[in-house]
């Protein structure tokens, strides 16, 4: 049974869309980051803009790429 | 921290071992168009029952079943359910056995009667991308080594690589330290030594690396319903090379 891996989870703010699906955010007190959308947001059709602030989850392999799980009202 | 075995733990590892290779020939040997996967992990808890194991992941952190089988665009983690079946799917079967205190971890995708050209090629890569990977496994070698083995051989192929699921340490509990990617640079991570244990298992689709969490909190599947593949071997780091557990005979690599 595999391991789920290790994942540090941030806040930011979404700074620019770019294509394919990948934005920017800039991490709370921090660096940005190039990120994806999670695939349960890709799966609920869930749209993020530049300006949203939302929940990101960094893989400790490579902190400057991340996932964004969550999407704050 | 990685905790490293003693040469009797490894032994005693391998005897898990043996038990979890023979359970997972006879879900081989029973699977088959119709079979449901309830049917499927009922066989084999009652072989590694009658063989004096317990299924490792019956009851870990809540998993109901023995096996974890997860088909077609499920990657794993699978629920066994009443679904029978069909010829040219892809199953994946997941089994862990705790037997005399020790933990042993193994995985195979099976394809049920007749499966297409593509199918079979995903297979084929899954399985040579855990060779590579094992290949890597030697005292001196760098953990991402074997991360970076495995990565090359199935994006060389075109399929991808999940990467939110890892390999990890195993021995004395069912998941330890450290885990074990299926990508990344090498030269990265700690380096391995004798003694050290690793179930080391590639999970791969023919389409998107991206995968999601079904609403049963456990069954995970790959976003764009790609098919998936899995294989998992545990496998001893030992001074003549790697020693795979989970095959037959226990072998030694050189």
């Amino acid at each position: 049974m595999p391991a789920k891996e290790e994942k540090i989870e941030v806040e930011g703010e979404v700074v620019e869309a770019l294509p394919s699906t990948m934005f920017r955010v800039q991490i709370d007190g921090g660096h940005s980051v190039l990120a994806t959308i999670s695939g349960k947001m890709r799966k609920h059709y869930i749209r993020i803009l530049p300006g949203d602030k939302v929940k990101v989850e960094l893989s400790p392999y490579d902190l400057n790429r991340g996932r964004i799980t969550y999407r704050h009202r | 921290m990685i905790i490293r075995k003693s040469a009797s733990e490894i032994e005693g590892m391998a005897r898990a071992g043996a038990l979890v290779h023979e359970t997972l020939q006879l879900c081989a040997e029973h699977l088959e168009p119709g079979v449901s996967m309830i049917e499927l992990d009922r066989i084999a808890e009652e072989h590694v029952v009658a063989h004096g194991g317990v299924p490792t992941s019956k009851g870990y952190k809540g998993f109901p079943a023995a096996l974890c089988i997860s088909p077609n665009s499920m990657v794993v983690h699978g629920i066994p359910t009443e679904y029978r079946a069909h010829e040219g799917d892809l199953i994946s079967v997941d089994l862990g056995v705790t037997l005399g205190g020790l933990v042993a971890d193994s995985a195979v995708t099976l394809g049920v009667g007749e499966i297409d050209p593509e199918s079979q090629r995903l297979l084929d890569v899954c399985q040579e991308a855990l060779a590579a990977g094992i290949e890597h496994a030697r005292p001196g070698n760098h953990l991402s080594d074997i991360s970076h083995a495995v990565q090359t051989v199935v994006e060389d192929a075109g399929f991808s690589v999940v990467r939110s699921l890892v390999g990890h340490g195993v021995g004395r509990r069912y998941h330890e330290d450290p885990q074990v990617p299926n990508f990344g640079p090498p030269g990265r991570g700690p380096v391995l030594q004798v003694g050290t244990t690793l179930a080391i298992e590639p999970m791969i689709t023919a389409g998107s690396a991206d995968v999601y969490v079904h609403d049963d909190d456990w069954s995970i599947s790959s976003v764009d319903s790609s098919l998936a593949a899995h294989f998992e071997h545990t496998v001893a780091i030992t001074a003549e090379g790697p020693r795979v557990l989970t095959a037959a005979g226990a072998a030694l690599l050189r």
